[in-house]
């Protein structure tokens, strides 16, 4: 952003006044950018995950999870639509007006969902046709319009980029993560029709975990969905509520010893 | 000399919950014998295992939420929601069914939602809609009276159909449903259903063994077992009496009604009564304290509404019974219901705040 760029200006403009002052000023200046990309992750897999915290695009998220290759391919096409969609509002984010911004990315986000979808009819047309109306769905999901409100259109290409690449892949991680549970519930398989998504080869994917004798049609079912969310989102704040119990036990310590010092 | 002052209420319920528990498992236990005559081992049998699964799955929930374990666990509540899951499985069902349903209905429905006392919905019937949407097959196993079968279904043919699917000597559960010219036997209801939607009068079809003598071969005799429970319950003022008779009252008149507009396609009133689940449903599901209506105005719409809610899915809608749907219904409108019928508070208006 402008404030980042204005120092880095000023450094090149002086004519070597201080070279070690110049490396420490791009040293620091790279260790802030490495710290945004590794805060970047962290939101975008974990802390503030679509799926899990957000609890955005949950229309998709729960109705073509029902196995492992269609989940695969929702995840792999919202993610593809989230990065080109951040880097082009990133990228116009100086000449679009504020009062329209909005009809603007829907507009951007539309042309790439268009795309996508012309793409997958011609490449993957099975998964095409299994995925039916939440291929073009994906516009209205919300996960990626708010990256563009909240992220992309306030920074530069690169880490708007880096932020569509963590965000949609921690929707797609958690869509797999989905369809593993109810494939495996339902269908007891694993990879059923990845063929349809990668070629004829994939078809060697499919791994028969356990023999069912009929279906387990509530884990197929969308209700199956919710309730394998909500113990996937029960998970996560217990595997969160254990790490802070952690912490608070650490600076408890801290503080006792410095009592300690202070007394004696 | 100094009063003890205490504010009302002065007339103190001294049951608890596991005697209540108690009380509601002994009145099940008439309905539970007719069915055991009627219908042989297999829901004794499917009893037992949701009561073992129930007591396994309630340890490990309470254990994990750090409850108080033997205050809880023995509370009676896993038990009764096992027995009325038991109860309502088909008897030829597999071993898998029973264990799966009860898991869902303790572990999801009852201890994730607070356990219990905070479950808006019926383990029990939870479960089973659970298992009849997941399983449709399985759960559609049901087994005719043991007099019309015609293989010997003793206890130990009964164990092995159920944990493996063949009796010992090798029939198959469809076998077993078979009867002796060859035609899949049901329960009277879906027969009825099936009969009705191809063109059969109520007369012809209620010409099959299934039907017996009288209304329902077997099942009239365990809904007569669960109304005396039920009876004795009242007696007991372990249940509100006006839940059950105001759902039984509601059956009663829309049957009525659809019987007196066309006697051909509709089954009588009293069929209505003695078939399927309706004395159970009336008795010891919709009148849960726990996920029912609380104010007597309440009790009445929820009983009137279920029972119009049972006769619609049993006429008009796609499954042959519908207590379990109807009761799941009228556990969601429950807290509706109590908002709007909340009992004038002593010494207010009427409509005072």
């Amino acid at each position: 952003m402008n404030n980042e760029i204005a120092p880095q200006n000023s450094n090149e403009a002086g004519i070597t006044d201080n070279i070690d002052d110049q490396d420490n000023a791009a040293a620091a200046l790279k260790a802030e950018l490495k710290a945004e990309y590794k805060e970047l992750a962290i939101q975008g897999l974990w802390k503030n995950n679509p799926g899990l915290v957000q609890l955005l695009g949950l229309c998709p998220l729960l109705a073509v999870t029902s196995t492992v290759t269609n989940a695969l391919g929702l995840g792999l096409a919202t993610m593809l639509v989230l990065i080109c969609s951040n880097v082009t509002v990133s990228a116009i984010r100086h000449w679009v007006p504020k009062e329209i911004r909005i009809p603007i990315f829907v507009l951007i986000i539309a042309a790439f969902v268009t795309c996508v979808q012309l793409l997958m009819n011609a490449y993957t047309y099975g998964i095409y046709q299994s995925l039916g109306i939440f291929l073009p769905l994906i516009v209205t999901n919300c996960a990626i319009i708010g990256r563009a409100e909240a992220y992309a259109s306030k920074n530069p290409i690169k880490q708007s980029a880096f932020d569509g690449l963590m965000m949609g892949l921690g929707f797609a991680i958690i869509l797999i993560l989905l369809g593993v549970i109810r494939e495996i519930l339902g269908q007891g398989t694993l990879f059923d029709g990845a063929n349809l998504l990668f070629g004829d080869w994939a078809s060697v994917l499919r791994v028969e975990v356990m023999q069912l004798d009929s279906q387990f049609l509530l884990a197929i079912l969308p209700p199956g969905a919710f309730i394998a969310m909500g113990l996937l989102i029960a998970l996560k704040n217990a595997i969160d509520s254990h790490i802070k119990s952690k912490k608070v036990v650490d600076t408890e310590q801290v503080i006792e010893r410095v009592r300690v010092n202070f007394d004696s | 000399m100094a009063f003890w002052i205490a504010s009302s209420p002065h007339n103190h319920n001294h049951t608890k919950t596991p005697n209540l528990m108690r009380l509601v498992i002994y009145a099940a236990l008439p309905g539970v014998l007719a069915q055991w005559y009627f219908f042989g081992w297999g829901n004794l049998i499917h009893i037992g295992l949701a009561m073992t699964t129930a007591i396994i799955c309630e340890f490990t929930v309470l254990s994990l939420r750090k409850k108080n374990i033997s205050h809880e666990l023995f509370d009676g509540s896993a038990f009764l929601t096992a027995l009325l899951l038991g109860i309502c499985l088909p008897a030829l069902a597999p071993w898998w069914i029973s264990v799966i349903g009860t898991m869902f209905a303790i572990v999801i429905v009852k201890q994730l939602y607070g356990g219990l006392g905070h479950n808006p919905f019926n383990p029990a019937m939870a479960g089973y809609v659970m298992l009849l949407v997941s399983f449709p097959l399985q759960m559609t196993l049901w087994q005719p009276p043991l007099t019309l079968v015609a293989v010997d279904l003793n206890f130990s043919n009964t164990l092995t159909t159920i944990l493996t699917g063949f009796t010992v000597e090798g029939y198959s559960v469809e076998q077993i449903r078979t009867s002796i010219d060859g035609i899949t036997m049901a329960t009277p209801l879906d027969t009825l259903k099936t009969n009705t939607g191809l063109g059969l009068t109520v007369l012809e079809s209620i010409k099959s063994p299934i039907f017996g003598e009288y209304l329902a071969f077997g099942w009239e005799w365990v809904n007569a077992g669960f109304l005396l429970g039920g009876l004795f319950l009242i007696a007991r003022k372990a249940i509100a009496w006006q839940t059950p008779i105001s759902f039984l009252l509601s059956l009663f008149i829309c049957s009525f009604i659809g019987y007196s507009i066309s006697p051909d396609s509709s089954a009588s009133t009293m069929f209505h009564w003695f078939s399927g689940a309706t004395m159970l449903g009336a008795f010891f599901i919709l009148t849960d304290p726990v996920t029912g209506a609380t104010s007597n105005k309440g009790r009445i719409i929820v009983g009137l509404l279920a029972g119009l809610l049972v006769y619609l899915i049993r006429t008009v809608g796609g499954y042959p019974d519908g207590v379990a749907f109807a009761i799941l219904l009228c556990n969601m409108s429950a807290p509706l219901i109590d908002q709007y019928t909340r009992p004038r508070t002593y010494g207010h208006l009427k409509g005072d705040k």
